[in-house]
């Protein structure tokens, strides 16, 4: 689904002394089926701006467009409900949010709110496991004896099982250890294509944004600071550090090489092993020093 | 035993009577002044071992020494005293309405007279680059000054150790980058053993000492140019290596020697510089 936001301010307590204008008068838009990374310090208004895209807040100013759905400063949505089975959120820390007594029972309670017939329930809960790759053999187990890992994707699998057009993820791998954070990106990325998702990451970070998504949004006091291709946003360090980030690391690393050899390596998403031979090629004289 | 380290000897615990190990039998000493990261995949038992170094926990096996005294129900006011902790989220480690009052919490709680609480928040809230912010309320300071309030908060207490239990997993790349020059300060200026728990392996390689921790065991202890060396082992535990280590990794098998496997950006460079002049 296309996502529109047309000038939209949210402020928080107005009116009193804690008023504070957490998104200024922001205007972006995405297009259906790309990945979209969303960074910015803490207190940019990365989480404001998540909470609009399923109608848990409603603009104070401005209109956001998603799909054939509609939240503008004002005016009720009668198609709240619709809205939220169409996109799926995964919060922070998703597993907190478990509670039944069966991994089964949990990534069900969604699709059972939302009046979706049992077998049909049954079926989603086996197609959302698959997904995230969850042994079947778990779906009897009480979620709070599985892993943080395994907890998360449960908490997950609950999300999926809405069948949402949009996947909206706040965080996803925080906490979890390299091995597990990889396996979670991986599993986004692929359901991603499969489903031919529309997906919206919030993260920290620079790596995953670099690896993943097409398109980067960068907030900074609520408003879009940059916007662009993850190659060329990447390419603004200075701009980056301005509003408190920082650039990937194999960036940071060939501008470090730049700096020292004074030979220019760009960085157009190559592996490792290639950089490899591109650094090897510039020490034995491939390449001349500029 | 040293009087200025903490010990764990032949320690096993579990979290119920029919519920698996989490530790097994684990040794390792902390000596005084050191950098020691813990690492190691979800459910290793990483966090375990943070918990049971102040009485958080009990083994059921084996003892605890925290500067030669045995950690038991008895101690634990004692030992709290010694080891702080930092955890993972900022936000759940405020109970004053402002940075000074929650400076002042953990002091009270130890009984402190005023006169030293008014000194140690000054030299504390110093410590961590937060003086301007004594009156403010926590809730409004970004996530790398929480933690770092959250820092001062433990400092006050004049710890000999202080853990840090994922610190910076919910902080954006400032906040970390605070997080981190805020220990090595704290470190270069007086006497205090650290140590880091984390997955993020960028910071492992600024401790003196690492341990890996793989289900319930410790599965190495080195430095973290010996344990990054281990390349796929690592992978295989559920871990990674950093950037750094991948790339030096390619850039040998691409034929270039390196006289020695590079920690961070500076000397990976170096060995650049070295192949680039010699050939």
């Amino acid at each position: 689904m296309d996502i529109r936001f047309d000038k939209v301010s949210y402020v928080y307590q107005p009116n009193s002394p804690f008023e504070h204008r957490a998104l200024n008068n922001l205007s972006f838009s995405i297009e259906s089926g790309s990945f979209v990374a969303i960074i910015g310090h803490t207190g940019s208004g990365k989480s404001t701006l998540l909470q609009h895209l399923n109608g848990l807040v409603q603009p104070t100013d401005g209109e956001v467009t998603i799909g054939p759905y509609q939240l503008k400063a004002g005016v009720k949505n009668k198609q709240l409900r619709e809205l939220r089975e169409k996109v799926g959120v995964v919060f922070q820390y998703p597993e907190h949010q478990l509670f039944e007594e069966t991994v089964a029972k949990d990534i069900a309670f969604g699709p059972e709110n939302f009046g979706v017939d049992q077998e049909e329930v049954q079926a989603r809960v086996k197609d959302a496991a698959k997904a995230t790759q969850l042994d079947n053999s778990l779906l009897d187990r009480s979620p709070f004896d599985l892993s943080g890992g395994q907890m998360r994707r449960v908490a997950i699998s609950g999300v999926l099982a809405m069948n949402p057009e949009v996947l909206v993820l706040d965080e996803p791998t925080a906490g979890l250890d390299p091995s597990g954070q990889r396996e979670i990106m991986e599993m986004f990325n692929r359901l991603h294509e499969e489903k031919q998702l529309t997906t919206i990451l919030v993260t920290h970070s620079m790596e995953d944004a670099l690896s993943y998504a097409d398109h980067i949004l960068i907030l900074n006091h609520g408003e879009v600071y940059r916007e662009g291709p993850p190659l060329d946003i990447f390419k603004q360090k200075e701009a980056l550090e301005d509003v408190q980030l920082d650039v990937p690391e194999v960036i940071e690393f060939l501008s470090k090489v730049k700096e020292q050899h004074g030979v220019e390596i760009p960085y157009e998403g190559q592996t490792i092993a290639e950089l490899a031979k591109e650094l090897a090629e510039m020490v034995r004289g491939g390449r001349d020093h500029e | 035993m040293e009087k200025s380290q903490i010990e764990f000897r032949n320690v096993s615990f579990r979290y119920h009577d029919d519920s698996p190990w989490v530790l097994k039998n684990v040794s390792f000493t902390i000596h005084s002044d050191e950098w020691l990261a813990i690492i190691g995949h979800n459910g290793s038992g990483k966090s375990t071992i943070a918990k049971l170094m102040n009485g958080l926990l009990f083994p059921q096996e084996g003892e605890i020494y925290v500067s030669g005294e045995k950690v038991v129900p008895e101690t634990i006011w004692d030992v709290r005293k010694q080891v702080g902790m930092v955890f993972q989220n900022p936000d759940n480690q405020f109970v004053g309405t402002t940075v000074r009052d929650d400076v002042a919490f953990g002091m009270e709680n130890h009984g402190l007279p005023r006169e030293v609480m008014v000194e140690r928040i000054q030299e504390s809230l110093d410590a961590v680059g937060m003086q301007e912010y004594e009156r403010q309320e926590p809730h409004r300071l970004s996530g790398g000054q929480k933690q770092r309030v959250a820092i001062a908060s433990v400092l006050a207490v004049s710890p000999k150790y202080m853990i840090f239990d994922e610190a910076t997993a919910m902080l954006d790349p400032k906040g970390r980058m605070e997080i981190m020059q805020t220990i090595r300060d704290l470190q270069s200026e007086r006497s205090l053993s650290v140590v880091t728990i984390t997955h993020d392996l960028r910071e492992v390689t600024q401790a003196d000492r690492v341990i890996v921790m793989n289900d319930g065991e410790v599965w190495m202890e080195g430095t973290p140019r010996d344990v990054f060396s281990k390349k796929n082992r690592l992978v295989e535990i559920g871990l990674d290596t950093p950037f750094v280590s991948k790339l030096a990794e390619e850039m040998k098998s691409a034929g270039l020697p390196l006289s020695r496997e590079p920690l961070n950006h500076q000397e990976l460079l170096e060995e650049l510089w070295t192949l680039d002049s010699t050939r």
